[in-house]
């Protein structure tokens, strides 16, 4: 085989591995959406930020606008403290909320930021005041099962105390 | 006590066989700038190298991509996840078996043609008479074939993922029914492009070094007979197979450890 005929050869096969890259990174990864160009950093303060993760999406009416790039505890006040990267073409009033939610009913946790009605804007830097925390699967089961029992006993506590020498009426 | 005598030399001897290595690669590695002058040398090596091995690496991506989409639809369907299908698929080629098993066909393929040209070359005292001509064999014959090996497996690992999962399209979206959207979109969203393609990316060039130096290293130690050759091709083999798995565990422990 010719030198010249070799080194062709050999430059196809860097050329064909550099388009499986191409392929994997772009079509079989996450680089083509979101990469994180033009941002601006906001922060979040939650009471519970539940399942949130490092790298976790921002979502607007369900659209990426942006990433969680850092959570950390506020030793002071002892809130989870979220900060976000959104895209520099998406700007948000200064009374948008921010509400942890999930995809679906057990899938991954986002932030969902909601735009409110002011005329001014967020400036990098700023602090998100209006947040919700994450939704804790025990928290909901414990309130549920506490209504239910407050519901079980309420109506006949005061039945009870209205006419307690009339045992027979006072029976659920 | 003669047992005693004979483990401590045991010991011993692995300890010089380490040191011996370490030596060879260090005089590899001082050889590389020397040997890269002339980089025909290298490319021609990366032709026989990568080049040559493209048919097996290619037909082996091809079937695992297959096998693979077929297991797990089978194992996800029970839970209704069977869409994901692309996702596992892609995660483990590009994490763990694209590098892991083109190391193995390499060392396989393109390892023990290295260990044979060189253990003949020393067999027919080639390296000897490149010695008295004042040619340096490691930088004339050992680092281009190292170097060659080393560009060659990455690639090749990309080439066997890349494949796999066009063939698991073809089986999962072509042959079972999935549908094709979902196959990409759930893939692309659950891949990670430093995370998974660059520790796998990474994997590749650590098992590249591994498998070239250890087919250079046994070709150079071969003993100068055709017993000789034979034995270092499949101690190649084995000592490639071996280091290449056991790198493998320590680098997903390394990289994929729970966050």
């Amino acid at each position: 085989m010719s030198k010249r005929g070799t080194e062709i050869l050999v430059g196809l096969f860097v050329l064909l591995g550099i388009a499986a890259l191409v392929f994997l990174a772009l079509r079989a990864a996450n680089l083509s959406s979101f990469n994180g160009a033009d941002t601006y950093t906001l922060t979040a303060k939650f009471d519970n930020i539940g399942g949130l993760k490092v790298r976790s999406p921002v979502r607007s009416a369900g659209v990426v606008v942006g990433r969680v790039t850092s959570i950390a505890l506020d030793p002071k006040s002892y809130q989870g403290v979220a900060k976000l990267d959104i895209e520099k073409s998406v700007q948000f009033p200064t009374d948008s909320s921010a509400r942890i939610l999930t995809s679906g009913l057990l899938g991954d946790q986002y932030i969902g930021l909601e735009a409110g009605g002011d005329e001014k804007m967020f400036a990098p830097g700023d602090t998100i005041k209006s947040t919700q925390s994450a939704v804790v699967l025990e928290s909901l089961i414990s309130q549920f099962l506490f209504n239910k029992a407050a519901d079980a006993g309420g109506p006949s506590a005061p039945a009870a105390a209205n006419a307690p020498p009339a045992p027979s009426g006072a029976k659920k | 006590m003669e047992w005693i005598a004979a483990l401590g030399r045991f010991a011993l001897d692995i300890l010089r066989s380490l040191g011996h290595h370490a030596a060879f690669f260090w005089e590899l590695l001082r050889t590389l700038p020397v040997s890269l002058r002339r980089p025909s040398f290298a490319v021609a090596q990366v032709h026989a190298l990568g080049n040559l091995s493209l048919l097996v690496i290619l037909s082996s991506g091809l079937a695992v991509g297959f096998v693979l989409a077929l297991q797990t639809y089978y194992a996800l369907a029970t839970y209704g996840a069977a869409d994901s299908v692309g996702l596992v698929v892609n995660l483990s080629l590009v994490r763990e078996l694209g590098p892991v098993v083109t190391a193995l066909l390499f060392a396989g393929r393109a390892g023990t043609s290295l260990t044979a040209e060189i253990g003949l070359m020393k067999a027919g005292e080639q390296l000897s008479a490149m010695e008295l001509m004042a040619v340096d064999p490691k930088s004339r014959v050992l680092a281009p074939r190292f170097v060659g090996g080393v560009v060659a497996m990455p690639i090749l690992a990309l080439l066997f993922s890349a494949i796999g999962i066009l063939g698991a399209y073809v089986v999962a979206v072509l042959l079972i029914g999935l549908d094709p959207g979902n196959f990409w979109s759930i893939m692309e969203s659950g891949v990670d492009v430093r995370r998974d393609l660059g520790n796998g990316i990474i994997k590749s060039i650590v098992f590249g070094v591994i498998c070239s130096f250890v087919a250079v290293y046994q070709g150079f130690e071969a003993k100068a007979t055709p017993e000789g050759v034979a034995r270092a091709t499949t101690r190649t083999v084995v000592i490639s197979s071996l280091t290449v798995l056991a790198m493998d565990f320590v680098l997903t422990a390394l990289m994929f450890s729970a966050r």
